[in-house]
């Protein structure tokens, strides 16, 4: 099953590249997506698909990542669909064939088994997404993509020396060499401590540059701000999750080490840095989707902060990759037809936009109010959660810390968000729209939003289990 | 074995000082060529029993870090009619004692750090770690794009310095993972370089600077 899932796109990316038609060559994107999806759900629901060999093997994290971005990847091409034929005037040759690879090497980052494995996959997913940012072909677009693949690349360079360093903490105690995941973490505890923590460091940094955690998060507004919508999402829900991955992985290997309490003091700290920076450059931010960025910015933190608290908080943590992900789909394909119908994504130009897109307008606001945390969307739930783990184990500096820069981020946020939605549209918009709403650009964003409606009143019980089955997996109790 | 294996490493890290010491992009270019051609030799002097993954791995490393890459850089400097790293942020005098500096960092820190007890780490571990400081001391003085990118391909090389000791841990076909994703990743900036040329008429990153809070 892991061949089919990681080669059937890459097949459909040779049919798009060879397609001459540019008004054509969009619907292979959901012609991946579907049938990935299904054979996503597939592999969940039937015993014994979810092993291929000793290095492709999808455990419970890796189902839950593979599960989340299928799914948002899934919306998102159909959303694309009705993107590009409104840019007809951009080839989307590169475009599509890069987007469709991303879900093949977005596969294997989730069955690699083998920590090596797993680095090259996540290198694979920063070059095929280099080229998305630049779909604008504007000099910003450039800027944009040479500072994402330059900081990715030199980020991602220390994460293979982290990964080097964790092997070579087996080889200094006399084992043998090994990265493999399953191995490292029976091996654990007679693991070079010094080589472990070094290792520990450089890997956070390294797969913390992928996911823009503070202070490595530089390229993150400007990518996010210069690329369309849909590519924002992926990068927002679909990248930073596998990055996320990544981490807990290593995450698992310290645990099990016994080095939790020093991962742990780290990964808070980091997390707090996050939010507070995120939160600072949020206050009056006038730039939509750099907004979004920052606000991605800060969920990478809350997402580490629940991993620093461990076990009590790893449910909520999980739930929030989920519910974090499809959100950000919510709130970036609904600033991309805001940004498309007024030209704009500053809010010194939008106004209105509740009233000139009835549709993208409530999704944008219903996405802000999901995002930062209102009952009753699932972000409610998962971040409620983390908070209660943190109380749980008497961290209450972190929960105090976590719960006021969480009102911070909502009253900057909501400043922007609110100048762009309410007043009244510039009179030359609102006579000749560039763009209005319409089903097809809509209904990915409404399909992804009555999810996230749905997470935050009922968990329903496969899900439940599934986020159970990898909180065990990574030492917690039922 | 070890003989050559202790002159290769010198050589290498030579090299790194060399890179700092020119400012004409061209032959920093030659001069990590042939670092990379030399690398390329490590993983079969390392080994005692020399395996079929290590010859393999070995030739895609000599023909990507010593040719290809090379080249492509080479191309791309020619597309874009520079030749010299003017105004680095500190001087190539300084640099070049910077880089010392960082050789003998690297080998104070290793002396600090338990490693196993073969002779074959004690020689390789400092020559990764002052080979991946040398690789950002390029990163981070100098603004070319172009020379950052073989800053990267520094570092890169550093940290293939290291893999050496771990072959058993990383099967071939993850390793040759490894140096396609380098290999992509140099070929996808030697793109974006192009394209910035194009935009910019210039190759300074210094440039890139309008997206900003």
């Amino acid at each position: 099953m892991a061949y089919l899932l990681i080669f059937f796109p890459l097949f459909i990316t040779a049919i798009a590249a060879v397609i001459k038609s540019n008004r054509w060559r969009p619907l292979m994107l959901p012609l991946a997506s579907v049938p990935h999806f299904l054979m996503t759900i597939y592999t969940l629901i039937t015993p014994g698909m979810d092993i291929t060999n000793s290095s492709l093997k999808l455990d419970p994290p890796g189902k839950l990542i593979l599960l989340v971005v299928s799914t948002l990847f899934l919306f998102c091409s159909f959303y694309a669909v009705p993107y590009l034929r409104y840019r007809k005037e951009r080839k989307n040759r590169l475009f599509c064939s890069c987007l469709i690879t991303f879900l093949s090497t977005m596969s294997l980052v989730t069955w690699a088994q083998h920590l090596g494995m797993l680095w090259v996959a996540i290198e694979a997913t920063t070059l095929v997404t280099a080229p998305l940012i630049y779909f604008n072909h504007t000099q910003f677009s450039i800027e944009a993509m040479w500072k994402y693949l330059l900081v990715g690349s030199v980020g991602i360079a220390m994460a293979l020396l982290g990964t080097f360093f964790l092997a070579y903490a087996s080889i200094h105690v006399g084992l043998e060499a090994t990265l493999n995941y399953s191995t490292l973490i029976e091996n654990a505890p007679r693991l070079s401590k010094i080589w472990l923590h070094l290792a520990f460091i450089l890997l956070l940094i390294g797969y913390g540059t992928k996911m823009g955690l503070a202070p490595m998060h530089t390229w993150k507004p400007d990518a996010y701000g210069e690329s369309p919508g849909v590519v924002g999402a992926i990068f927002a829900g679909g990248i930073t999750s596998c990055a996320f991955l990544a981490l807990l992985r290593v995450y698992h290997i310290c645990y099990a080490a016994n080095e939790g309490s020093y991962v742990s003091r780290l990964l808070i700290f980091m997390g707090l840095l996050s939010m507070a920076v995120a939160a600072l450059f949020m206050i009056r931010q006038r730039d939509l989707k750099r907004m979004l960025a920052y606000s991605s910015i800060e969920h990478m933190g809350i997402l580490i902060i629940g991993l620093g608290i461990g076990v009590p908080a790893l449910f909520g943590t999980l739930l929030h990759v989920i519910t974090n992900g499809l959100t950000k789909g919510v709130l970036f394909l609904s600033v991309g037809n805001i940004h498309r119908a007024y030209g704009s994504k500053n809010i010194d130009h939008v106004h209105g936009a509740l009233r000139l897109l009835p549709l993208s307008g409530t999704m944008f606001l219903a996405g802000f109010l999901a995002i930062t945390g209102s009952p009753p969307f699932g972000p409610f739930v998962s971040e409620f959660a983390i908070l209660n783990g943190a109380f749980s184990v008497n961290k209450y500096w972190v929960g105090g810390g976590y719960l006021a820069l969480l009102m911070l981020v909502f009253i900057g946020m909501g400043a922007t968000v609110l100048s762009a939605i309410q007043g009244v549209a510039p009179g030359d918009i609102s006579e000749k729209p560039k763009f209005r709403d319409g089903l097809t650009t809509g209904a990915p964003i409404l399909g992804l939003m009555v999810i996230v409606l749905i997470l935050g009143i009922y968990i329903p019980t496969p899900l439940q289990e599934l986020i159970n089955d990898a909180v065990v997996f990574l030492g917690g109790q039922r | 074995m070890e003989n050559i294996l202790n002159a290769l490493l010198v050589i290498i890290l030579m090299l790194n000082l060399f890179t700092l010491g020119t400012s004409r992009i061209q032959s920093v270019i030659h001069t990590v060529a042939i670092q990379g051609f030399l690398l390329g030799f490590l993983p079969l002097l390392v080994h005692e029993h020399i395996k079929f993954a290590s010859i393999a791995v070995s030739l895609t490393a000599i023909i990507l870090k010593g040719f290809v890459i090379p080249k492509m850089m080479s191309q791309a400097l020619r597309d874009a009619h520079i030749k010299r790293e003017v105004e680095p942020l500190i001087g190539i005098l300084p640099s070049m004692i910077l880089g010392a500096l960082a050789t003998i960092f690297a080998l104070l820190f290793t002396s600090q750090m338990p490693l196993s007890g073969d002779n074959v780490s004690k020689l390789i571990v400092p020559s990764s770690i002052a080979t991946i400081l040398i690789g950002f001391i390029i990163l981070t003085t100098r603004f070319k794009a172009l020379s950052q990118v073989i800053g990267y391909l520094i570092l890169e090389n550093g940290i293939f310095i290291f893999g050496i000791l771990l072959m058993e841990a990383m099967p071939m076909v993850i390793e040759m993972g490894v140096l396609l994703d380098l290999f992509v990743g140099i070929f996808v900036s030697c793109i974006i370089i192009s394209k910035i040329n194009q935009s910019f008429s210039s190759m300074d990153t210094r440039i890139l600077s309008s997206l900003k809070e």
